[in-house]
């Protein structure tokens, strides 16, 4: 009798015992073990000691497993944001012949991915005033160790020491150092001025021996860097890669980095189309034509097909580790390809209207919470006498552990940054507990 | 018997491609007067697209239908591990408290921490390792943590080694990563019968060797039967062994790298353990280690503690490769996907996968040297060209298999059916196969019709650079 051995197997093979037993026959072996050609000293014969469930009882368990989160109002920022994400993303790029494809090596029969990719890549080149955009890094972390290695490969003299701002995120940091370590480079920060660069202490530290001078706008404590042009130009009087960190949402108002000098544009473009997500992202990266050969990761290009007509390609992939090995460009073969069609659509879905609208609230959200939580006795908002985007930084005459413990026992997550310092990000998905945060931090803040 | 197969294919008469780029239909300029910035930061206008939701859900609707997924139709791409993915996984990795910010305390995200821990666990049993992360957020990433755990454990002995061996038939990111962490390659001649010779391997060790990466079964889907005293050559010298995982859906249950004698190895969970591939990514690539390798993982780890799960930074951490947590979402769908499996079901993946693949290796008419195979095997198109064979499958309705690699067997046509297929597809792969073998060389060069679009000009789309839609002419 035939059957399928779902009580058994995988419910995902779908042969019936006839056709194992066919098939068998047809390759002339006994049975399927007999296929596997593995001496007895390495056989396995222990468990893994996990029960197979159905697909009911294990939405059940993660629910509750997951449902032991707490349930808090996020105001967290630093790096990572959450916008709310329209629900004709899910729904397109859930549809199943983008989410369960590979790579596009065959382009004949991929296009749809790769046009999505094309217009994905246009729309950095446009946000970034650059000539070119890869398809994604992971995240802004390993982008920007991306880009330390590519400014140790274009740079015309030798140099080792890559330069970031103190405030950088230490995880963002750590990722630096262990990519550029491999190439003979060291990271050093130079000092910041109410969380804007210190342009005097970086001229005294910048030399020939750098091959990078990264900066951040916002940066990390959600400040506009006011002198992005001359921190270019002290890049440039000697010989280093400017490195640009930003996002597609700050990118819409902020003049584009293209213009002001920046070599490479990194960041997390996915603070469109993802969500938090617990941290994954999708690393932004655009630059110069003139490193279109030294660009890591994948690059899409416009050719003609057989008919004349205008299609799409995966190029250049000389540079690439599948060809080049150990003289690639970078390791990276998968990428975040899903997330960027995710943040094409949330792109497009707001246009350029949605996009400008919504970097005005984030300018406007922060201000105008920071004058609240400023009139409350025992905080001063903000602490920088900068522009802010979505976040800003509030210091607290109480410990501000005690602030940010309190006030997570009331519903709300805040950051520490240090003994009386606190940071506080507002977007649309926050945006309307603002009044409830509010009376919160004034009981917490007492 | 091939598949009846044509691809949807969306053009536009006002244009000179196939379904117009979004900057076709519309481009809209926004001003920046009313931004309360000063103008010397803000930019004075931007240029995008506009368009309604409709009209958008059409495009991207339009374009998926000129796209092949593993609900398409076949995807025997060889070394890549396709399966199909379950439904049930999206909906799991949708919950909105899977998408807690990063910088969340522990103590509130306990639930994450718990998941995290577990699927840390059950991967650590799975490959026979002591210690798993699940930081790295794709196989190349877990490759590079592998390289940096190798560095900072000899570093930590004293050690300064400066070489990493590396099969020449093993994935061109092994190669990579070892370059990335500063090391010289050396690669490794593959022996007459596709395996590792013992005596070439003899000869590329040394006092130097940080590590010999490998994967087993190997690119031509066979067993390294001399794992163990490939392992025991390795230690000898002081090496650490490490295990590219790109190929454990052969073994699941059957095999465990720990057990083969390897220190240190990553898992692909979007291959093994059945999460989609999106077009190219996000996967994940958790990195296992031996008890010695655990101080070296990266920060942070977590750990059950008395008060709950809580994070912590390993001794002699070599610190971070993403910023956060890697790739969360895929990482819960690869828990699912374990989940619904279990320990007879993860077996019985390996057994359908090694039938299938020395099932179609049997069908078709392309020579397939080496074997006996596990879950892939290299066919060779030999007096036509591969490239263009896989271009004329693509008229079958099949994806073709990665082809002209590895270059150890000429014309080649890496092939992996995965345990997803069954007979009857495997029948209809082998009669797309069959039917191309047939075929003269002018019928194939003219390959594919088919689909979306006809035959693309790869040296035009290099040699005339136009990456973005601002770079297309008029």
């Amino acid at each position: 009798m035939s059957s399928r051995n779902e009580d058994r197997g995988s419910p995902f093979a779908p042969h019936t015992t006839d056709e194992t037993a066919a098939m068998l026959e047809a390759i002339g072996a006994e049975t399927v073990e007999a296929l596997f050609d593995i001496p007895d000293p390495v056989r396995f014969d222990g468990e893994f000691d996990i029960d197979p469930r159905g697909e009911r009882e294990i939405r059940t368990e993660l629910r509750h497993l997951l449902g032991r989160n707490d349930d808090l109002v996020e105001f967290l920022g630093r790096g990572h944001y959450d916008h709310y994400v329209p629900s004709l993303v899910d729904h397109l790029a859930d549809r199943s012949e983008f989410l369960t494809s590979y790579t596009q090596y065959q382009p004949e029969i991929t296009q749809g991915f790769l046009q999505v990719l094309f217009e994905y890549q246009s729309m950095l080149v446009e946000l970034t005033g650059l000539e070119i955009a890869n398809c994604s890094m992971y995240d802004a972390a390993t982008a920007l160790g991306e880009a330390a290695t590519l400014a140790a490969r274009v740079r015309e003299t030798d140099g080792h020491r890559v330069l970031v701002p103190d405030l950088l995120r230490e995880e963002r940091r750590s990722v630096l150092e262990n990519y550029v370590a491999g190439a003979g480079l060291t990271v050093e920060s130079y000092p910041s001025d109410d969380a804007n660069a210190d342009l005097d202490a970086l001229d005294e530290t910048i030399d020939e021996d750098c091959v990078m001078v990264y900066a951040e706008s916002p940066t990390v404590r959600g400040t506009i860097e006011e002198r992005l042009g001359e921190i270019g130009e002290s890049a440039d009087e000697n010989d280093a890669l400017f490195v640009l960190g930003s996002d597609p949402v700050a990118l819409s108002v902020l003049e584009a980095p293209g213009e002001i000098g920046a070599d490479v544009v990194i960041g997390d473009a996915a603070t469109l189309g993802l969500g938090a997500s617990y941290g994954m992202g999708l690393g932004l990266f655009a630059t110069r034509e003139e490193f279109v050969r030294q660009v890591p990761g994948r690059l899409v290009g416009a050719s003609t097909d057989a008919h004349g007509k205008r299609a799409y390609t995966l190029t250049l992939q000389t540079r690439e580790q599948h060809i080049r090995r150990e003289r690639a460009t970078s390791n990276i073969c998968t990428n975040q390809a899903w997330v960027a069609l995710r943040t094409a659509i949330h792109a497009a879905t707001l246009g350029p209207s949605g996009l400008v609208d919504l970097a005005r609230d984030c300018l406007e959200w922060p201000a105008d919470l920071a004058d609240r939580l400023d009139a409350i006795d025992g905080v001063r908002a903000p602490v920088h006498d900068r522009h802010h985007f979505r976040e800003f930084v509030a210091r607290t005459d109480q410990p501000a552990p005690a602030v940010v413990g309190d006030l997570e026992s009331k519903g709300f997550a805040v950051h520490a940054v240090d003994d009386h310092l606190v940071q506080l990000c507002v977007t649309e998905t926050n945006a309307d507990r603002v009044d409830a945060l509010v009376t919160a931090f004034r009981e917490a803040a007492r | 018997m091939t598949f009846h197969y044509d691809q949807a294919r969306w053009t536009d008469d006002e244009s000179e491609g196939y379904e117009p780029l979004l900057s076709e239909k519309d481009e809209t300029t926004v001003g920046t007067d009313d931004v309360p910035l000063p103008d010397d930061l803000k930019r004075d206008s931007l240029s995008l697209p506009e368009l309604s939701e409709p009209e958008l859900a059409r495009h991207y609707t339009r374009l998926s239908q000129m796209n092949y997924g593993v609900e398409s139709g076949p995807y025997p791409l060889g070394s890549c591990t396709m399966k199909y993915n379950p439904k049930f996984t999206e909906d799991v990795a949708a919950h909105p408290a899977a998408t807690v910010h990063p910088d969340r305390s522990a103590g509130s995200v306990q639930g994450t921490l718990e998941l995290y821990h577990r699927l840390e666990e059950q991967l650590a049993r799975i490959g026979g390792m002591d210690a798993v992360t699940l930081q790295p957020p794709a196989g190349a990433a877990g490759e590079f943590v592998g390289i940096l755990v190798a560095k900072a454990y000899h570093e930590a002995n004293g050690d300064d080694r400066s070489e990493v061996v590396i099969p020449d038939a093993a994935h061109g990111t092994n190669f990579a990563s070892a370059a990335m962490g500063g090391y010289d390659v050396v690669e490794l001649p593959s022996a007459d019968d596709g395996r590792v010779d013992l005596d070439a391997l003899e000869a590329a060790l040394s006092e130097e060797t940080a590590a010999l990466m490998l994967t087993n079964p190997n690119t031509l889907g066979l067993f390294e039967r001399d794992i163990e005293e490939i392992a025991g050559m390795v230690h000898d010298v002081g090496g650490l062994l490490y295990y590219d995982g790109a190929n454990l859906n052969a073994l699941l249950g059957r095999a465990r790298p720990g057990d083969m004698g390897f220190d240190l190895m990553h898992y692909n969970v979007h291959k093994t353990f059945a999460t989609p591939h999106g077009g190219g990514g996000p996967g994940a690539g958790p990195v296992g280690v031996a008890e010695r390798l655990v101080e070296f993982l990266p920060s942070p780890r977590v750990r059950e503690a008395e008060s709950g799960y809580e994070l912590f930074e390993p001794e002699r951490s070599v610190g971070k490769v993403h910023g956060f947590y890697g790739n969360w979402l895929v990482l819960i769908k690869a828990y699912a996907y374990i989940a619904r499996l279990g320990d007879e079901g993860l077996a019985d993946a390996s057994a359908k996968a090694v039938l299938n693949a020395n099932y179609l290796a049997s069908q078709i008419d392309y020579e397939v040297p080496y074997g006996p195979f596990h879950h892939e095997f290299v066919a060779s198109a030999d007096d036509q060209d591969a490239a263009d064979v896989a271009k004329r499958m693509l008229d079958h309705g099949v994806h073709p298999p990665t082809t002209k690699w590895p270059e150890l067997v000429s014309e080649a046509l890496m092939t992996e059916p995965t345990e997803v297929e069954n007979r009857r597809s495997l029948d209809q792969l082998a009669a797309a196969f069959n039917a191309v073998a047939d075929e003269e060389s002018e019928a194939l060069s003219s390959a594919p019709e088919r689909t979306s679009a006809r035959r693309i000009d790869q040296t035009e789309a290099a040699r005339d650079l136009r990456l973005s839609w601002h770079a297309l002419d008029g």
